[in-house]
């Protein structure tokens, strides 16, 4: 790598105040034709493009992506990881994704800052009880590391909790998976893109894809804003405005695009050193490494692709962190946003060829995509290299809507939809 | 978060009203003689727009009616209300 990130290059860089680091990947224009084209610049999107070049030695190919890398929902989440699904696909899948994560920063010499402290899931009914515990076992028999808490251990772990009995929806327990974390979201596209970038892959910005190019079942290329450029395969990894691509290719997905929301507060001191969700009062929460409490809201009802969200969605999750964790009462929030997020109705995502030859759609990864980056990147590039699933993704056809044999995941994916 | 006018109530706040999704799906009419491509557009498959769509809402929190919305959804901006059963608006 001509420019491998270590101490010695920072001690270097420093003593030069930091002004002489080289650009971390090129603003290539656009060739006439490609290998393959990955639309879509987000963490996905350059996971495809790296793992196409570094184990399927394809080259010749680009990201085209239509504001700048990592600008949609790889910067809008809220950097969960964790394995812990219902369904042997699902955890096949998602477990192949954190195991990359463990190594991740290493691969791409870029400081991912993946921190596995921990992700603790609350139940405050019995139904909640039955499912988290039937949850776990499911997990443990697919070796996932998961462990059921009572509420004491609940306190014990993270003691801010409020764990009386007397609020509205009372804390009865709760999972613990030890290996999942967070990760830095911005990190994740950067150091895909750099690491592709030195592969020569071409990473081509402000370039809006305007049309799929067909000819009769095969496709041809794609009109962009930067003109035509031909292609035999296309990698489609747009989420929310994956139903957009997928109309200019003439077709059809099970999919709907909704604002999911999330905030964050002003930045505070050490207080909680783990991630806490509650699907059942619908409140997540974290704490960056910068001190900003990360809290994660709901989608609104509708299909929107406005990137805002609704009032009335943010002050019930906010209601729901109050009487969770009281000491936050006089928390100030800075910042709130709105990301559009593709919802299968399994909530499962769609890694798979279509009926159109050369034409690849990952999509539908709904309110918890960024958890599987690396997984998700790694599969794709080997369904579009060997026109192929990989067995890990086999599960996740389009087919599987007409066949039945979805992969119902609502209980597992933490935002109700 | 957005007005809805609805064609019983009139003007109201969106959060007192619950989304149905894309209107003017039509229920099979022989759904012994459906295979299983068209149970699969039937029940899954979505326009999911960018742009002007046709839906369905339920004032759920009001006179517990449905009726149809035309939305825009890359900007929320509401073009027209009707009634279950009316031919939609053409532009």
């Amino acid at each position: 790598m001509s420019n491998k990130y270590s101490i010695f290059s920072l001690i270097k860089n420093a003593l030069s105040g930091h002004e002489n680091w080289q650009r971390a990947w090129r603003d290539p224009e656009p060739k006439k034709e490609y290998d393959a084209i990955i639309i879509g610049g987000g963490g996905h999107g350059l996971a495809t493009a790296y793992y196409l070049a570094k184990k399927h030695k394809m080259n010749n190919i680009a990201v085209v992506e239509k504001g700048w890398i990592g600008g949609g929902n790889t910067g809008r989440n809220t950097t969960i990881i964790r394995s812990n699904y219902l369904w042997d696909a699902s955890a096949g899948l998602y477990d192949h994704a954190l195991k990359i994560w463990e190594g991740l920063s290493q691969e791409l010499n870029y400081n991912v800052m993946f921190s596995q402290r921990g992700v603790m899931n609350l139940a405050h009914n019995l139904q909640d009880v039955r499912d988290l515990k039937r949850r776990t076992h499911a997990n443990r028999l697919n070796g996932i590391d998961a462990v059921w808490l009572n509420t004491e251990e609940v306190k014990k772990f993270c003691p801010i909790i409020n764990t009386s009995p007397k609020i509205r929806y009372p804390v009865l327990g709760g999972t613990l998976q030890r290996r999942a974390g967070t990760a830095r979201h911005d990190a994740v596209a950067w150091g895909y893109a750099r690491g592709a970038d030195e592969m020569g892959v071409d990473i081509i910005q402000n370039c809006e894809v305007k049309g799929i190019k067909r000819n009769g079942n095969e496709v041809e290329g794609i009109e962009t804003t930067k003109g035509f450029i031909k292609t035999k395969k296309i990698g489609v990894v747009a989420a929310g405005h994956s139903s957009v691509i997928a109309n200019m290719a003439g077709i059809r997905l099970p999919l709907e695009s909704k604002p999911l929301q999330a905030l964050v507060s002003e930045p505070v001191k050490p207080i909680i050193d783990t991630v806490v969700m509650s699907n059942a009062v619908h409140a997540y929460l974290s704490q960056s490494d910068k001190g900003e409490l990360v809290i994660g809201a709901g989608t609104d009802s509708y299909v929107s692709y406005t990137q805002k969200g609704s009032h009335n969605i943010v002050e019930e999750t906010l209601r729901a962190i109050l009487e969770l964790y009281p000491i936050f009462s006089r928390m100030k929030m800075l910042r709130q946003w709105g990301g559009i997020v593709d919802i299968c109705p399994d909530a499962s995502p769609i890694i798979s060829k279509t009926q159109v030859k050369g034409l690849y759609f990952n999509c539908g990864w709904g309110t918890g995509g960024f958890k599987a980056t690396p997984g998700s990147g790694d599969l794709f590039a080997h369904t579009i290299a060997n026109d192929e699933p990989h067995k890990l993704n086999a599960a996740f056809n389009l087919n599987r809507f007409v066949s039945g044999d979805l992969v119902d995941e609502h209980g597992a994916a933490a935002v109700a939809h | 978060m957005f007005i809805i006018n609805c064609p019983y109530c009139g003007e109201r706040d969106q959060t007192e009203f619950s989304c149905g999704g894309e209107a003017h799906i039509e229920r099979p009419k022989q759904p012994t003689e459906l295979s299983d491509d068209q149970w699969a557009e039937y029940l899954f498959m979505r326009k999911n727009i960018k742009g002007i769509q046709f839906e369905r809402w339920n004032h759920i929190h009001g006179c517990r009616k449905w009726f149809n919305v035309v939305r825009d959804t890359s900007n929320d901006k509401i073009h027209a209300v009707y009634k279950m059963g009316e031919r939609p608006p053409v532009k």
